[in-house]
Formats: C-alpha cells, structure tokens, sequence
C-alpha cells in the first residue's frame, strides 16, 4: 500500500546550506534535518507516494537499495509526523488539509 | 537561545547568511507613545508588491525568523495579505510586534489560521491610568489585553514587552503579575532609544542610575542577581575577538521605505531594496561590510574597559553617540548599575564622585564587592 507524505503549512521552514532548518508551528521547537532527510521534505508535495520520492530523489542521489531506503523513508516519515511537521496519508493529501 | 539556534546561528554568520531580519511594514501608529523614536508620517511606504519581492529576495538569501513590526502593523490594510504570503509561500518564521489595539476575535482567529511564531504586546503598566498616559491614547491598555486574551484563546503564544522609564518604574511588578495570570510571557527593557533624527530628548525618560541599580537587583526579575552582577573576569583573546552583537552579521533591518540598515537601532544607511537587490546590498555594501569587520578588541574605549565581556553595549547606540567603535553610554550606566563599578567610559569623562558616594551609602553586596576589590 502506497502512503503519502505532506509539508504540514503550519511549520516555518528555509534551507541552510543544504539542511532544512524547520520551526514546529505547535510549540516553537526547532529542528534540523540532513541532507537525505531534506530531499524528503522537499518532495513531501502530498501527491507522490513515498516510494517514487525515494527512487526518484534519494536512490538517484545515493548507492542505497531502494528497499532499505523505503524503509528507513518510513520510519523518518512517521518520526517527523510525530513532530507534527509532516502529515502521512493512504490517501493523497490536498493543500491546506495538513494543518 | 537554544543550542540548536546557536548552532545554525553560527553556521549562517560563517556563510554570510542573514538568517534573521525585521520589516517596518509601515511608520504610521494609532498610539503615540511619549518614547518613541519614530516620525509617524507617512513618506511614502513600499507597496504590497514591494514588500512581497522583498520577502521572495529575503527567503532566496536565507532569511528565516522574520519579524514584522511598526509602527503598527495593523495599520496597513494589506497587512494579513502581507502575512499570509510570508507564511504560506515563503514559509517565513514570523514574529509580531504590535500593540494589538485593533486585534479582535477575527483578527486573532486568522493569526492562528496563518500560524505565526508569536505576537510581542506593548504594555507599559497593568494600571490602565499609567499605560494610557504613556500611549496618549485613553483605553488602549484595555484594548490591548483583550487583544492578548484573544490571542491566547486561539493558543498563540503572546509576549508582553515592557520598555521601563520614568512613568511607569514602579509597574513592572504589577506588569510581570499580569503577564502570569494571564499566561503569557513578559520582556523588560529599560532602554529608551533617540529619536530617529538623531534627537536624545526623549532620552529624558529612561531610568537614572538609582532606578537601575534597583531594577538589577530585583531577585524576582534577575534570576541570579549576585551572578548577573558579578565583576567580569578580564577579556581574554576569546573575548576580545567576539562580535560586538549580530546586527550586520546573521541579522538587518528594512524600513517602511526600502532602507537596510544593520538593525532597528543601528541607523547606518547600507542601501535600499527599490534600487538593489537585498542580497547585493547585504553581501556587498561597504558600510555593512565595516560593521562586520568590527571585533570586541576593535572599540576605542571599551576594548579596555573591565565590562567588555560582560557589557551589552549596543554598536547602534554607539553610531548615535557618533562612532560605532565607540561606547554607548546608556550601555555603560548599565554596566555600572549591575556592578558598581563604573566603565572606562565613565572614567574617561570624569564622571562626577557623586555616584560613586551613592553606591557606598547603597551598600549592596556588588558594592561590598567591589570595595574590597579597590583596596
């Protein structure tokens, strides 16, 4: 089953020579991602399905194996969910529905 | 600052990044605070189409925590347009700074919706007489705390920032108490800043050295009072190659007109974003590059004043004593408030015994301190 992820709009985020610094729109928390963990965030549009964001954006840029990589995708996904940062749907989520 | 913040603080400062800035969306203001240091009229602000190509060449160069202040902001009728393209296209970190005297249910409902880091409230006193005679508008306190309880019902976070001057020195207190019982947080600043055309007649109205010296030594507002008076160790290398503050190093300031200038308080012209681009003026402009070449061991004066590592001079109130290599007095009557020990400065001055005698009939303990340091 395919999941999709989406930037909550509620969060304040700007790149920082390649890290994405991100300020929780929840309680003001500032958190830094890496460079993998920002290709994520960045194609987090709602529409693509985790798996094509990890084999178009992450296994393009890395020698991982695409399964290994959709796995860890996942749990990142879940833990920037936890965060409130990041929204995880079985259904493609619209703008707007993710705060 | 949290550690986090720091870090990537230091990092934008290493990569020229200006990762913080505050817009004066506009000079105009429904108050009319006996302080301020600002000429109400309007000259002619930037356009909604200004502001929002400013806000795209801010976010392409880095800019994060954008602050949005006044004047008051609630004034320009594109303000929630303004707002809303800063935080849904640009993804701005945003700061309010307002006196929330035209925030009502709907307002602070929309705030919410739109997601802002937080909403900085002027209030001068929990007593409507006080605050009111400061503001020169009467009712405004009560405006602006049924402002703050709109906000905080909509589970935004609300800061109540207090500038302390003559009229209001004996409400910080009731202020501080306020802030608590409705749950939100409170600044102290005893600063009172010139006024914009170089004019220091409001200065009148800042604290004078008895007033300060109480205020540094209020445990209920100073955490560790006998720390944050303490004497400072002599600067060190470490010290003395510090940055004097980071106006012009991660943070600037743009007015209502285009102008960039190093901070709200630094009125040193680097250039102004309706003729360059804000990155060119932030990376290439001369006078902004000389204020970022500027190291704590660089100050005349105050590279061998015994507070250089623990003063919080201000390089903008430096330039409008006219040298920002220079002290900031109001700076170093603080200093000397904390510690009893007057600045090089000071010294320099001859500053009258008279309140050198004044700290020895205070018998503080910085006082005692400092008297067994001098024998």
């Amino acid at each position: 089953m395919s999941i999709f992820v989406a930037r909550n709009p509620q969060v304040a985020a700007r790149s920082l020579d390649g890290e994405m610094m991100i300020m929780s729109g929840r309680d003001s928390t500032l958190f830094t991602l890496n460079k993998t963990a920002t290709i994520l965030w960045q194609a987090a549009d709602g529409d693509t399905p985790l798996e094509d964001i990890v084999r178009q954006k992450i296994c393009t840029e890395y020698e991982v194996d695409p399964a290994a990589a959709l796995q860890d995708a996942e749990m990142l996904a879940r833990d920037l969910a936890n965060h409130g940062i990041l929204r995880i749907s079985e259904q493609p989520i619209a703008r707007g529905e993710s705060k | 600052m949290s550690g986090l913040l720091e870090e990537m603080t230091e990092k934008a400062r290493a990569r020229n990044i200006p990762l913080g800035a505050q817009i004066d969306l506009t000079y105009r203001c429904n108050e009319r605070c006996v302080h301020c240091y600002l000429d109400h009229e309007d000259h002619g602000e930037m356009t909604t189409a200004e502001i929002k190509h400013l806000l795209d060449e801010m976010a392409d160069a880095g800019v994060f925590i954008l602050s949005l202040s006044g004047g008051e902001i609630f004034l320009r009728k594109d303000f929630f347009e303004i707002l809303e393209y800063a935080r849904m296209e640009r993804q701005f970190c945003v700061k309010l700074k307002t006196n929330a005297i035209m925030i009502r249910e709907r307002e602070a409902a929309r705030l919410r919706e739109i997601g802002v880091e937080s909403i900085q409230i002027s209030i001068y006193s929990h007593r409507p007489e006080v605050h009111d005679a400061i503001t020169l508008v009467p009712g405004s306190l009560k405006r602006s705390l049924d402002a703050a309880r709109f906000l905080k019902s909509q589970g935004l976070r609300v800061i109540f920032a207090n500038v302390l001057m003559v009229q209001n020195l004996q409400d910080y207190e009731g202020v501080r108490g306020l802030a608590k019982e409705m749950g939100v947080e409170c600044t102290l600043d005893p600063t009172i800043t010139p006024m914009m055309d170089g004019s220091r007649s409001v200065l009148q109205l800042g604290l004078k050295q008895e007033a300060l010296r109480q205020v540094f030594r209020d445990e209920g507002m100073v955490a560790e009072v006998q720390e944050a008076c303490a004497i400072a160790s002599p600067a060190d290398e470490n010290v003395l190659s510090a940055l004097p503050c980071s106006a012009g190093h991660t943070t600037c300031y743009v007015s209502p007109y285009g102008d960039v200038f190093p901070c709200v308080q630094f009125p040193l012209p680097t250039g102004n974003v309706r003729k360059q681009r804000f990155l060119d003026v932030w990376r290439d402009s001369e006078r902004m590059k000389e204020v970022r070449s500027i190291r704590l061991r660089d100050l005349t004066t105050c590279s061998s004043c015994s507070h250089v590592g623990s003063c919080t001079r201000c390089p903008g109130l430096a330039f409008m004593e006219g040298n920002m290599r220079g002290p900031s007095s109001l700076d170093c009557e603080k200093s000397f408030a904390r510690t009893g020990i007057p600045s090089a400065n000071m010294l320099t001055k001859k500053r009258p015994a008279a309140n050198l005698v004044q700290i020895q009939i205070a018998q503080t303990a910085s006082a005692a301190q400092t008297s067994s340091a001098l024998a």
